[in-house]
């Protein structure tokens, strides 16, 4: 039995929820939809007399602004309703909540078995709307038909039917199963199996497996058990998941021949261990702050005495693309289980995230199957928003990239920062160690199909088919939960090891704590559900949301377990860790698999990729002709990627815990972007960390190795710029590539390749000169969409994102000119380098022909860079900077523009003034995006001791600080190129996505 | 001088400013202690051992259902009388965020005539129908009874809320409110002094530009800015400038008013 409860707001209540559903439909989908009025539904499964469910509509509504009814409300004047609720087994998190409410009401201890599902009705006017703009409503704008269900009614239907009290609940009669596959087969056999099976293992990886099989210690100690000789399902799933590329990153791992344009060969033993791993060892000689590098599930240095910090950052893309909200909550969330599944588990900080999307006003062609970019950056936000802000972890990096080859794979990165204290328990707090009869327990959300074979499709191609059970939804109260209790019982020492559950579920997080000890033998029967049916391997490689897995001392587990209890987190033991030198699973009395871990972990065969170099040639756009360059700035202000991301950043909270010193938004009205952002780690203490990032995927159509070493430089000369200094400065690499290995479907294979390895010099290059390490990264090697026919390739995209400490924050310093009469110069040599600027992507598609936007892309001149930064930091140490600021995409002329924005003053500078290679043209001084370069302001009374630090060096008085609010700005020959208002530029930097 | 008053904050649930709460309370010269809700309801008379209690920020059941909607029915089940009989004691209660959202759902605010546990008003969605984190400035009402504005004129604060307004269909109401002095700040436009009507000065839509209100007595507090978010002068979004200007604080603005419940309490 179950009765359905539906909750309006009053009349002349309004409803925002409805004015933007139907800003939707007119904006994104052009539909003429008056209006749309929202109403809540609960359907309770629980077996109440009337007296009963009276008292849980009236608990469920608030009673101030709305009505509430059993079985229906009488409806708003519509001509189209459209119901959307959850299919069966989807995290309905409201649904959840509202079990408590019902527990509550009802004095029951605890929510029991009854469950009440959630839907939102959406009441539509728009006397000219067809049935089918109806349904593109709800399918376009309203509801996800991967994890959601449509009904839609016109009034006369409406009035017919009877009130839906359905409930989505799974009904799985499947009796749970194990599989066997023979793979003594021929090869085609093999493959096909591993199609099917969604596996995602090659030839040789199959091979490698049914050699395994054959092993006579494997075939004894597999008889031993009553196993079959051919592997279980549960060994196949659970090999490939380890194996994924997702897990195994087997093209950074893999052996590849290289060939440059010039046909000199060479053999790279690893992109990883040469390149990243390489250069930190390299740099690790010289510092004495590194902790735990590549090897947790975030990276660790120290940060004080007292603290170290950890810093990860993840990308979360297929599953973005497929649910915008639902995979970028997950991404969110789940990367804050990095940090905390690190060392002995760390207290978070604080959040970052940035998206590469296609542009939010695309009018072209989209492939079936693939939604609007607009509707893809809305859910991505509303995820992160949601995930970020309901775990009370602040946010302070932020940014968004487009261009049109994201709309078939969006890049969602979200990064999270943790703090530990040094010791832990009176030992290291990095160190993991678990002893053989330590309990396997795990905590948090239960299980479902959720997410299965999450890692091996993030490896594959974005397909028309690509399963919805791959997509998950993120609950951050479960997992706020979830954290405070694993804080509490890391400080009672109520365990001795813990990891997250991502990617893989158990078998990856089991799979590689029992390392540790040398095995593991698990009883998935244990294992909490949230429904019946689910097969063995299902449950061990299901990625349900929320959830850790722990080593726990015997001695502990009676109060592990009883303060779990307490804090409403679900905590089980499966099995405990053993030193067998296997992996056992077991499915109640019956052993379902019994891998060796030496094989699991390093029998894996490696890859070898080849590479194959030659440049691109892509022509540059006719010069502009001479004259004033107002539009062209203001052009580039407004630019996608250069303009204001202000109104979608101010949905995220950026000041829960009251740490956040640096603001992402700075200047007199707080509307221009920091360079970097600084956080304290502790209330009011003195020192605090300095966050920036650099990204530029559009100079990796020119040259990969300019984009590595522009990123690079970018988010270090970001953080130095704000206050940082290079001798605390480590980094994270998220690459994330359209996919290197070459196929009929890919044959540019090999030029992917050559361009990832071009990358990791440059890596290797600048880091080990900058000395600043690489302590973790992630890559995602296959972002491609293959629909209708059509290959979308993402361009080599790299996020480079650096974390250091600042010993004082009160030398902070930001963007914005502070008082007219300030000194401008500019420091750093600009150079001719408009080769896929701002600029030239500008001029290339206002003439017509977009891609001609090439030209010479910036270099790096490492010395001169270190030599400018050492000058930098001992500028702002001593207090002589009243403002600084980077030059990024649109050059000094952008520069000048927000420095003048954000103080809300004008300057005049004389561009001819600035430290230049040779002689350049107007337009180069103006839009070049040379690197190492800082616009910053002086107080003209410490003007010779500025000018002293920077002796020798390329830094040149260019201009004033004045106080009427106009920026001037004059070339070659004293001829003006700016002369603009702030208040024009700051509406130009500002209306591209105000409100969007 | 007498000893640090106990001030209790309740945590757990997706509730989640406990740390930044605590340390404002620090501070201000209290005693402050983090009690986990479920600990509390074991024992809720543990209650009176408590000079002052504080609903914090964040997120209690993650909104679900209206913010605060879900703790506020859990605590009314749960600790109705003791709460009750702090409330009768003449106690001081401070909710900020949700913790106001909380108090205000439960019916602690405004408390007219006695009755603390019927929801009168609604905190709801933003006009802007999204979550909004931007500095507003206030300014306190000197006619309200509040005593934890006492003496208080402007003061800048961080809001952090996608449901912040203020609103009843009852006028009658509001007008009691305005009368019986319950509203203790309003957010306004800091270039006129007056009431802000429109985005962003007034965040919300909040109904004559309420951002805080208290109880007819005055010691039931509950307001949409963080004042625990502004401990420190440099949290202050323009706290380089100001350092520059020579006008930077000695300490956040936010701390005056723990400053003036612990004088309260002593």
């Amino acid at each position: 039995m179950s009765f359905r409860i539906e909750i309006g707001l009053k009349r002349g209540v309004r409803d925002p929820r409805g004015e933007g559903a139907a800003a939707r439909a007119r904006d994104s989908l052009h539909l003429p939809v008056r209006s749309i009025r929202t109403r809540d539904v609960y359907k309770v499964a629980d077996d109440l007399p009337p007296r009963l469910q009276r008292r849980v509509r009236d608990a469920f509504a608030d009673p101030v602004i709305t009505t509430a009814a059993l079985g229906r409300l009488r409806p708003p004047p519509f001509d189209w309703l459209i119901e959307v609720g959850f299919k069966p087994g989807v995290t309905d998190n409201v649904g959840q909540t509202a079990r408590t409410v019902l527990a509550d009401v009802l004095d029951r201890a605890a929510p029991d078995a009854g469950g009440v599902y959630s839907s939102v009705q959406y009441f539509v006017r728009g006397a000219a709307l067809p049935r089918d703009a109806a349904d593109r409503l709800a399918r376009g704008a309203l509801a996800n038909e991967l994890i959601q269900t449509i009904r839609i009614f016109d009034p006369s239907e409406w009035a017919a039917a009877a009130p839906d009290t359905d409930l989505p609940v799974v009904r799985d009669p499947h009796t749970p199963q194990v599989k066997v596959y023979d793979l003594e087969v021929a090869d085609d056999t093999l493959l096909k199996i591993s199609r099917d099976g969604i596996l995602s293992l090659s030839l040789a990886e199959m091979h490698a497996i049914r050699d395994y099989y054959r092993r006579p210690e494997v075939r004894s100690a597999r008889e031993a058990l009553a196993l079959p000789a051919a592997p279980t399902d549960v060994e196949l799933e659970c090999i490939a998941q380890t194996w994924s590329e997702h897990c195994k990153h087997k093209i950074f791992a893999a052996t590849v021949r290289c060939t440059d344009d010039r046909g000199q060969a060479r053999t790279v033993d690893g992109l990883f261990k040469t390149f990243i791993r390489g250069a930190t060892m390299e740099i690790a000689k010289r510092i004495d702050w590194l902790v735990s590098v590549f090897t947790d599930n975030a990276g660790i240095i120290r940060f004080n005495d007292r603290w170290n910090v950890a810093y990860k950052c993840e990308t979360h893309n297929s599953p973005s693309a497929l649910d915008p909200y639902g995979g970028a909550i997950t991404g969110i969330v789940g990367v804050n289980r990095d940090p905390m599944g690190t060392g002995m588990g760390c207290e978070l900080v604080c959040n970052t995230w940035g998206y590469c999307l296609g542009s939010p006003f695309y009018d072209g062609d989209l492939p079936a199957g693939l939604m609007h970019p607009r509707r893809i950056r809305d859910g991505v936000h509303h995820g992160v928003i949601d995930g970020g802000n309901q775990s009370g972890i602040p946010w302070t990096r932020g940014f968004e990239r487009f261009d049109d080859r994201y709309i078939g794979k969006p890049l969602v990165y979200c990064g999270t920062v943790g703090r530990i204290p040094r010791l832990v328990g009176g030992r290291p707090s990095e160190r993991k160690e678990i002893l053989p009869g330590d309990a396997a327990v795990m905590i948090g959300g239960r299980i479902g199909k959720d997410g299965i074979h999450g890692a091996t499709f993030s490896s594959e191609e974005l397909r028309h088919e690509s399963p919805a059970q791959a997509v998950q939804i993120g609950d951050a109260f479960t997992q706020r939960k979830l954290y405070e209790f694993l804080i509490e019982a890391r400080d009672l020492g109520l365990y001795r090891a813990l990891t997250d559950n991502g990617a893989g579920g158990l078998s990856s997080s089991i799979g590689e704590m029992c390392t540790f000890s040398g095995g593991a033998d698990l009883d998935l029967t244990k294992a909490p559900l949230k429904y019946a049916g689910l097969d063995p391997w299902e449950i061990l490689l299901s990625e349900a949301q929320e959830r850790m897995s722990l080593a726990v001392q015997p001695e502990n587990l009676d109060a592990f377990l009883a303060l779990a209890a307490r804090r409403d987190v679900e905590a089980t033991a499966l099995g405990r860790f053993t030193d067998e030198g296997a992996l056992t699973i077991r499915h109640g009395g019956r052993v379902v698999a019994r891998i060796d871990l030496a094989f699991l972990h390093d029998g894996c065969p490696r890859l070898e990729l080849t590479a194959r170099w030659a440049p691109p040639a892509v022509p540059a756009p006719a010069p502009l002709r001479g004259g004033p360059r107002n539009k062209a700035l203001e052009a580039v202000l407004g630019a996608l990627n250069v303009c204001s991301k202000e109104w979608k950043s101010r949905s995220y909270d950026g000041e829960v815990k009251g740490l956040s010193v640096g603001k992402p938004f700075v200047g007199v009205r707080s509307d221009v972007p920091a360079d970097a952002t600084v956080m304290r780690i502790e209330p009011g203490a003195t020192d605090g960390i300095v966050l920036a990032e650099g990204i530029n995927p559009f100079y990796s159509d020119l040259d990969t190795y300019a984009m590595m070493a522009s990123v690079i430089d970018e988010a270090v000369r970001r953080a130095i710029s704000a206050g940082g200094t290079l001798a605390h400065l480590a980094g994270l690499d998220n690459f994330c590539w359209p996919d290197p290995v070459p196929s009929a479907g890919n044959p540019d294979g090999e030029h992917k390749m050559a361009q990832l390895v071009r990358a990791n010099q440059a890596l290797y290059d600048v880091t080990t000169a900058y000395g600043v390490p690489c302590v973790s990264g992630k890559d995602s090697m296959k972002n491609d969409s293959v629909r209708g026919g059509r290959r979308i390739s993402i361009p080599p995209t790299v996020l480079f994102s650096v974390i250091g400490r600042m010993a004082d924050v009160s030398k902070l310093v930001t963007v914005d000119f502070k008082r007219p009469g300030d000194l401008v110069y500019v420091a750093g040599l600009t150079r001719d380098e408009r080769g896929a600027s701002e600029f030239h992507r500008w001029l290339a598609a206002e003439q017509g022909a977009p891609g001609a936007f090439g030209g010479t892309v910036p270099a790096l001149d490492i010395p001169a860079a270190l030599a400018l930064y050492a000058a930098m930091e001992k500028a702002i140490a001593a207090g002589l900077l009243r403002s600084s600021h980077t030059p990024t995409l649109g050059g000094l002329a952008a520069a000048f523009a927000l420095a003048a924005v954000g103080g809300d003053v004008g300057a005049d500078i004389d561009l001819t003034a600035a430290p230049a290679d040779g002689r350049l043209a107007d337009d180069a001084l103006l839009f070049s995006e040379s690197n190492s370069r800082f616009v910053v302001s002086v107080d003209p009374a410490k003007a010779a001791e500025a000018e002293a630090v920077f002796a020798g060096l390329p830094f040149q008085r260019v201009g004033v600080v004045v106080e009427d609010p106009r920026l001037r700005v004059t070339g070659a020959r004293g001829r003006t190129l700016v002369d603009r208002p702030v208040d024009t530029l700051r509406r130009a930097f500002g209306r591209t996505l105000d409100r969007i | 001088m007498s000893a640090k008053p106990p001030v209790l904050i309740i945590t757990g649930y997706g509730l989640n400013c406990e740390a930044e709460s605590k340390h404002a309370w620090e501070l201000a010269g209290a005693a402050p202690q983090l009690v986990h809700l479920s600990d509390l309801l074991e024992k809720p008379a543990r209650l009176h051992d408590f000079a002052a209690l504080m609903f914090i920020g964040g997120f209690s059941f993650g909104d679900h259902m209206g913010s605060g909607h879900v703790f506020a029915s859990r605590v009314r089940h749960r600790m109705r009388e003791d709460l009750g009989r702090f409330v009768a004691d003449g106690k001081l209660i401070l909710g900020v965020c949700n913790g106001f959202q909380i108090m205000v759902k439960l019916g602690l605010i405004p408390g007219f005539d006695g009755d603390v546990f019927t929801q009168k008003l609604s905190l709801m969605q933003n006009d802007v129908g999204t979550f909004r984190n931007l500095w507003v400035t206030l300014r306190f009402e000197p006619k309200s009874p509040c005593v934890f504005t006492r003496g208080l004129d402007r003061m800048p604060l961080p809001v952090r809320h996608g449901e912040g307004k203020i609103f009843t269909l009852d006028k009658a109401l509001v007008e009691r409110i305005e009368a019986e002095g319950c509203v203790a700040c309003r957010y306004i436009d800091p270039a006129t002094g007056e009431p802000a009507t429109a985005y962003p000065e007034n965040p919300n839509g909040s109904l004559h530009a309420i951002a805080g209100l208290c109880d007819p007595t005055g010691r039931i507090f509950g307001l949409m800015p963080h004042p625990e978010a502004y401990l420190h002068a440099d949290n202050h979004p323009l706290a380089v400038r100001q350092r520059i200007d020579g006008v930077l604080p000695e300490h956040g603005r936010g701390l005056e008013i723990f400053r003036n419940a612990v004088r309260h309490l002593c």
